[in-house]
């Protein structure tokens, strides 16, 4: 059948199972855009910024699992996705964004809004296309989003010339990929896996690291018998974050610069670590050097080149997760350690790591702690950059699989709103929690428009500490508290919302918390609440920069420290 | 670690960027490359290319790693420590005078160079060989004065029967599109 290549493209973005598309239209995608009401299927949500769209399609894709899709116009409607595809693809996000291109004939010639985006996306992305030739959209976009969702999954943008959108060419979808140079490995191989199950029936004191790779891969349930059947505790990176139980007796929380004493120590003691779809960044790895000094380390990972990248490994398993986790499990003996799992506990206990001091003035962490009884631990948690990301990762626990959204790889402020809008509009059932610091909250505030227009019910908790604090906690440690460029004077974040059509709340104290939330969560529709909290609150424990995982800076000054429930699911 | 010359051989689809793909991973960790070398392969629609770069070892195969990542590079390995054949085409514009042309000869023929052009007041060479012949050659002439040189960078192959690059699978193409010049 003939069709323009407008049609094509939507198409065949009804054919991958597409139906929502986060963007802002502009001269060079004029015609694409004409011709999406041809398709009912296909949602599109008008942002009010492109990185909106790249972030909100990155939201989505974390919260369901399916590919997300934004849509820009040529030249600065392009450029301002671009942190938007950064932020996908440290994070291995699938998502697919499509661009509008000057005309052919004007392509080279700096024409208006004309910008070589394959070009500047060509190292944020895992795949990129200009497509010269409308008889090769529909494979491009066949390859796009299998690029986009296998593998090691990540960002893939499809540059278009307006012209080619307007150009008759023969539709069929195709039913098949054909790329020679992409085959990425799923089994794991056998040798390995037989050396790994050793190692870990001999371990002495085993610990797994768990990343992001498990909630791609899906393998909540075989990362949890592998733990279980050989009593190996469990600590995960940031982005790890709810792909175990963290109410689960063998889970220590999060490891890193920001992560438990007692998941650092044990880092530090273990003797054989299983390391599983994540990467040893140098925030999870603190000085990579002094790293697991004790340890053997088994790799397993879909990304070949994140084998050896920074850590040195013993055991390398390229493949996928699930399919090497169930592998790996029919060969594991089921074990004991109690003299380790014994220490671990004693660790937990002298180094509580998750206390809320007792405090006059609202503390950043017991609002946190609030959401999470609130909800009953049951909501999907979006965050900023900074400290109210940390506070979020301690203080709310994650029972729930795939329950925490941030920004890891890129740490990108502004991140907080527009996922938390993609999350929410790809999983409406669920509730939605944007933890959103007042510094990160003004780079993408934006997006509170969008939200009201496609009446999307997110509920918004600024932790608002009147600096931009993470940094401040830098200067106050490092810095001999030179506090330069970092106090904010914000504005009256409740007026804001109020002029968006979204209702809001200021709370100041303790006591005010609880039905804040209650009242937010009881509101049909988006709700924020502005957190006015103690603004020179330090995320604890740290190890500072350049120091190995064993030196942490543990909170200071402990007045009364309540040691938390811990409920067992 | 010490940085160490290596070659690497690459099969790569032959569509527009992907020398920038390729060459952005090396500029990103800063390597310098000596010399790269690209052209057709056996096989239709696929470019060989050759890159010789200096580097740290566990560097340069995490660059091959990262390398074999981009989807248009169909296979990519290390070649270093093989049993390979490795040559590279100089151009060599000497400075001749009639004094000192018989003597220019000389050193070609002994190299089994060519001289591909002549002029009043130079001569133009033409040299095949590994690095190694290029840069005497190239050294012995340089007192005659050398006017320009061209060199190709080098292209490899393994010896004998191994070919790491040998694909088994017959590449199926896209029939329908117009295909584009590299
Ligand atoms: C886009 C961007 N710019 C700058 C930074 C550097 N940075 C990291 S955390 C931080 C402070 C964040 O302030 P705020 O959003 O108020 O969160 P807080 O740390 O106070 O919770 C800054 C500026 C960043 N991560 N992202
Ligand atoms: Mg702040």
């Amino acid at each position: 059948m003939k069709m323009t290549g407008a049609q094509i493209i939507c198409e065949s973005l009804v054919k991958e199972g597409v139906e929502v598309i986060f963007g802002i239209l502009g001269g060079a995608v004029l015609p694409l855009y004409d011709t999406l009401p041809q398709y009912p299927k296909l949602r599109h949500i008008l942002v009010r910024h492109e990185q909106g769209a790249a972030h909100a399609a990155d939201g989505y894709a974390r919260a369901t699992g399916k590919v997300g899709v934004c849509m820009a116009t040529s030249g600065p409607g392009a450029a301002n996705l671009v942190t938007g595809i950064a932020n996908a693809y440290l994070d291995s996000v699938p998502i697919v964004a499509i661009t509008g291109q000057v005309a052919r004939p004007f392509i080279g010639k700096d024409a208006f809004q004309e910008i070589d985006i394959t070009g500047i996306t060509l190292p944020i992305t895992k795949h990129n296309y200009l497509v010269l030739d409308v008889d090769s959209l529909a494979r491009v976009i066949k390859e796009a989003f299998y690029l986009a969702r296998s593998g090691r999954p990540g960002p893939v943008l499809i540059d278009v010339p307006r012209d080619v959108f307007t150009e008759p060419a023969e539709f069929s979808y195709p039913s098949r990929v054909n790329l020679p140079g992409y085959k990425p490995t799923l089994q794991g191989h056998p040798a390995q896996i037989k050396k790994t199950a050793k190692l870990i029936n001999e371990a002495q004191r085993p610990l797994i690291i768990a990343g992001r790779g498990v909630i791609i891969s899906g393998a909540y349930a075989e990362l949890k018998q592998l733990a279980e059947t050989a009593q190996v505790p469990v600590v995960t990176t940031l982005l790890g974050i709810s792909c175990f139980p963290e109410g689960h007796v063998l889970s220590l929380g999060m490891l890193g610069m920001h992560g438990m004493a007692y998941a650092n120590m044990a880092v530090n003691a273990a003797d054989v670590i299983i390391a599983i779809g994540m990467r040893f960044d140098d925030r999870a790895t603190a000085k990579v050097s002094a790293f697991a000094p004790h340890a053997r380390i088994i790799h397993i990972d879909i990304d070949p080149a994140e084998i050896g990248k920074n850590v040195r490994v013993d055991v390398p398993i390229v493949g996928d997760v699930k399919i090497i986790l169930n592998a790996l499990n029919k060969l594991i003996v089921s074990t004991e350690h109690i003299g380790w799992v014994q220490q671990l506990d004693d660790w937990r206990r002298e180094h509580p790591s998750t206390v809320i001091r007792d405090s006059q003035g609202l503390l950043p962490q017991f609002v946190i702690r609030q959401i999470y009884e609130v909800t009953q631990g049951e909501a999907t948690i979006v965050t900023g950059v900074g400290q109210n990301q940390m506070w979020a990762a301690h203080y709310y626990w994650y029972n729930r699989p795939n329950s925490l959204i941030s920004s890891g790889g890129l740490g990108t402020m502004g991140f907080e709103l527009p996922a938390a809008m993609g999350a929410k509009i790809g999983c409406p059932e669920d509730t939605v929690w944007c933890i959103a610091g007042d510094g990160g909250f003004q780079m993408t505030i934006q997006e509170l428009a969008t939200i009201v227009q496609e009446k999307v019910a997110v509920k918004i908790a600024i932790i608002n500490n009147g600096y931009l604090g993470m940094v401040r906690q830098w200067q106050e440690l490092f810095y001999e508290r030179r506090y330069v460029a970092t106090p904010l004077s914000g504005p009256d974040f409740v007026k804001i919302a109020e002029a968006y059509g979204i209702p809001g709340l200021k709370v100041r104290h303790k006591e005010e918390v609880i039905p804040a939330i209650e009242q937010a969560m009881a509101h049909q529709g988006p709700f924020l609440i502005d957190f006015v909290v103690e603004p020179e609150e330090n995320v604890y424990p740290m190890v500072p920069p350049g120091a190995s995982i064993a030196e942490i800076l543990e909170e200071p000054k402990k007045e009364v420290a309540i040691w938390p429930q811990r409920s067992t699911p | 670690m010490a940085a160490t010359k290596h070659t690497l051989v690459a099969l790569v689809e032959d569509k527009p960027g992907v020398l920038n793909r390729m060459a952005s991973l090396f500029r990103r960790r800063s390597f310098n490359i000596d010399s790269i070398a690209v052209g057709h392969s056996e096989l239709p629609h696929l470019s060989r290319m050759t890159i010789v770069v200096n580097g740290a070892a566990t560097m340069v195969e995490q660059v091959r790693k990262q390398l074999d990542k981009v989807i248009d590079v169909v296979k990519v390995s290390d070649i270093t420590g093989d049993d390979v054949i490795t040559r590279e085409l100089a151009l060599i514009k000497v400075h001749a005078t009639a004094s000192t042309r018989s003597e220019i000869i000389q050193i070609v023929d002994i190299f089994r160079a060519n001289i591909v052009d002549v002029a009043a007041d130079s001569l133009t060479i033409e040299v095949t060989g590994d690095e190694e012949k290029i840069e005497s050659l190239f050294n012995l002439l340089r007192g005659f004065g050398i006017k320009e040189l061209a060199r190709t960078g080098c292209i490899a192959m393994n010896r004998g029967g191994s070919s790491p690059l040998r694909i088994e699978e017959k590449l199926p193409r896209f029939r329908n599109e117009k295909r584009k010049a590299p």
